[in-house]
């Protein structure tokens, strides 16, 4: 390692650009921060050495540097960027419609587009091994870069001296020559006076203030770590569970995502609208709708522990631990967990009663039976005798090439062909019935069945929930926030002056907002002599 | 000598810090393949579970009740068309397997008894069938698509897991795979 000996006596690591205690270019490595003889300086990262650009000796320092380069930092977020806008332009995977096979659905819908977008893996981008690693490597690269800045930065202000080497301070952007006496002493209280931490040694002086504003960076970027790691928590089951079950009315079912432990009710789902009449207020607002306007979703719920040894699929015993009112935004906790109202399905059918009466003549009855739609009997027997016999039981019915078959499990369309038994008969007589269907299939039955009632139930959707990373969510957030206010709303102001024989050298830098500089700059040397510094980069341009 | 101590002081401070990343990167992207086919994979153990079986009045069964067999799952349901076709392989085969050590289960889905037991005696289905009716094996074994069938040997280690339909010849081969050896 070639350390660097400046004519001030300070030693300076390889790579540096400015002397880190009298900012004199060091020679040779002027090209690092693009500076030319002449022009202003660069005063990026004070011209400290930032290690990367040095060495490159093993695996270990070539990773490094890789990572290292804002460069590649600024690329992996430009390719991160444009990844996620591909991945919206047709919906991802989560998002068709629920049954359809995504490999032949996306050629359907969109064509030879869409299977270019199916076969390179943009259905499902977002949680893609490749999406995955572009964010892994843009944290890496945010650690790196800050490491590999923050540590160089912090020496090089903290090594300053007020002595600086003469190039550098007639290469800052604020500078001023002024022949004659001044009023130092002055020009000192002055700075005090506007808040500046006023150095000297011998005839040079260095101001500053507001330095702090310079970690506002790495504060930031502390921020973004902690944030990503919050998100890199939400794969551990124990600190996030973010899942979904449909309960029926007057179903209990378990809880997904709590292996078996909880048990879940639903009482009652209430879905209440508003009434023009309560809701005077909102009358106007609610006659332009259609539709009733839905003032609630609730759901009543019970929810169990399970007590006895958990064998899947075994029986449970259940032992109730909260009752609860689910409703939008007011969930049921339990155990660090939480149910939230978040779906519902109306009317799906329970009962179904049907009416047995001689065709044509709808007076005759032969006696009513009730369908339980989640078990029904095979086989009904009515007070005159006849036997009604389900021969088929389509839950949700609906025709596959004239074949009757059923989606679902679920009774949302109930239809039967049922053996109808006349009294005193061996031979029946086969009759189809459903919602809004009654097909007598030969045309000669003497008898036939009306719908004449049916029971309805709703259905509520919970979302299942635990979410132990928010905190670290919300202090990461909280910790960039302060980084970007720390950045922004302070500026890292400098003025330096040195006193030769006959001349009077003033400078001055800043971060950022240079008019602020100039009106500080211009208080303090009021009266005292001292020529106001040009700005050299307007003078210029 | 202070050049060199510091050299590699750095190297062990960037190795430390490349490590630590690596680690988190690879258990970001580990914890994000495993997330979608969480529960049971091939070379794992077969978690236990215990259900009522069609046609005993109310017996159950469990999966330990079988141990030192070869079982095959199948997960399906009468709604379901392609698990509906492979139905007649699964019996022809089984009084074959049967002697042999491999027990066929039947993991039906439906929600309604009855349906079931009618599509058993239509097919004259043998093989234990057990009801899921809550969903809670199928959960456990994070059948997404049906049918899907779990093959598993006689140590209860799952062997093959195949999501979709089976043709006679594949199902025969699968079942030779998980038939107890000795």
């Amino acid at each position: 390692m070639n350390r660097i000996k400046c004519e001030c006596g300070h030693v300076n690591p390889e790579g540096t650009v400015l002397c880190e205690a009298c900012g004199k270019p060091v020679e040779g490595n002027q090209h690092i921060d693009g500076n030319e003889k002449d022009k202003l300086l660069n005063m990026r990262y004070e011209g400290s050495a930032r290690r990367s650009k040095t060495y490159n000796r093993n695996l270990v320092d070539k990773t490094w540097n890789f990572f290292s380069s804002v460069k590649v930092g600024v690329w992996l977020i430009v390719i991160t960027l444009i990844a996620s806008s591909l991945g919206t332009i047709f919906p991802q995977e989560m998002y068709i419609p629920p049954g359809a096979d995504p490999a032949t659905h996306y050629e359907e819908q969109y064509g030879l587009a869409g299977q270019i977008y199916y076969q390179l893996g943009f259905h499902n981008l977002y949680s893609s091994l490749w999406y995955m690693l572009l964010i892994a490597l843009i944290g890496v690269s945010l650690v790196i870069c800050s490491i590999d800045r923050v540590v160089p930065l912090h020496r090089a202000l903290k090594k300053q001296k007020p002595k600086r080497h003469h190039t550098f301070l007639k290469r800052q952007r604020l500078f001023s020559q002024t022949e004659g006496d001044v009023d130092i002493e002055k020009f000192i209280s002055r700075l005090k006076k506007q808040r500046y931490r006023v150095t000297r040694q011998d005839d040079s002086i260095l101001a500053e203030k507001g330095r702090f504003s310079r970690w506002g960076p790495y504060v930031n970027h502390i921020g973004l770590i902690i944030f990503l790691l919050g998100a890199l928590l939400r794969f551990i089951p124990a600190m996030y569970v973010d899942d979904f079950v449909w309960v029926r009315e007057g179903e209990t079912v378990v809880i997904p995502s709590t292996h078996g432990e909880y048990y879940v009710k639903n009482k009652n789902f209430i879905l209440e609208t508003y009434n023009e009449k309560e809701n005077e207020r909102f009358q106007a607002a609610l006659q332009q709708e259609a539709a009733p306007v839905p003032s609630n979703y609730q759901t009543n719920a019970v929810i169990y522990k399970r007590t006895d040894p958990r064998v899947v699929g075994a029986e449970p015993e259940l032992e109730p631990i909260n009752e609860a009112e689910i409703r939008v935004n007011e969930p049921a906790k339990f155990n660090g967990f939480a149910l939230y109202q978040s779906s519902f399905q109306q009317n799906e059918f329970t009962k179904m009663s049907f009416k047995l009466h001689e065709t044509g003549n709808e007076e005759k009855v032969l006696g009513e039976f009730t369908i339980d739609l989640t078990s029904p009997k095979t086989e009904y027997e009515l007070d005159s005798g006849a036997r009604v016999v389900i021969d088929q039981y389509y839950p949700e019915y609906y025709l596959d090439n004239g074949e009757p078959r059923s989606k679902s499990k679920y009774p949302k369309n109930p239809a039967f062909v049922f053996y109808v038994y006349p009294p005193g008969e061996e031979k029946p007589e086969i009759s189809f019935a459903g919602i809004g269907m009654n097909i007598d299939a030969t045309g000669e039955n003497d008898y036939k069945l009306n719908l004449a009632g049916f029971d309805t139930r709703d259905v509520t959707g919970l979302t299942v929930k635990k979410d132990y990373t928010l905190p670290f969510l919300g202090i990461g957030g909280l910790i960039f926030m302060i980084g970007v206010i720390q950045g922004m709303y302070w500026n890292h102001r400098r003025i330096w002056l040195q006193k030769s024989k006959d001349k009077v050298w003033i400078a001055g830098h800043t971060n950022k907002n240079w008019y602020g500089i100039k009106r500080d700059i211009e208080k303090v040397i009021e009266g005292t002599g001292i020529e106001m510094p040009e700005d050299q980069q307007q003078l210029k341009g | 000598m202070d050049k060199t101590k510091k050299k590699r002081k750095r190297l062990i401070f960037r190795s430390a810090v490349l490590v630590l990343l690596l680690g988190l990167v690879a258990f970001a992207v580990i914890g994000n393949l495993s997330k979608d086919n969480a529960v049971v994979a091939e070379g794992e153990e077969a978690p236990n579970f215990q259900l009522k079986q069609f046609g005993t009045n109310g017996k159950t069964m469990s999966l330990e009740d079988l141990e030192g067999k070869g079982v095959m799952l199948n997960f399906w349901a009468t709604y379901c068309k392609p698990c509906e076709a492979e139905m007649p392989y699964m019996q022809k085969l089984y009084p074959k397997y049967k002697d042999k050590g491999v027990e066929i289960v039947g993991v039906n889905l439906d929600a309604t008894k009855m349906i079931v037991n009618k599509f058993i005696d239509e097919y004259d289905l043998t093989f234990p069938n057990l009801h899921d009716e809550g969903g809670q094996v199928m959960d456990l074994y994070n059948v997404g698509q049906i049918p899907s069938t779990y093959f598993i040997n006689e140590d209860g280690v799952v062997v093959e897991k195949v999501v979709g339909p089976l043709t006679l010849e594949k199902l025969d081969s699968y079942l030779q795979q998980i038939q107890p050896k000795g």
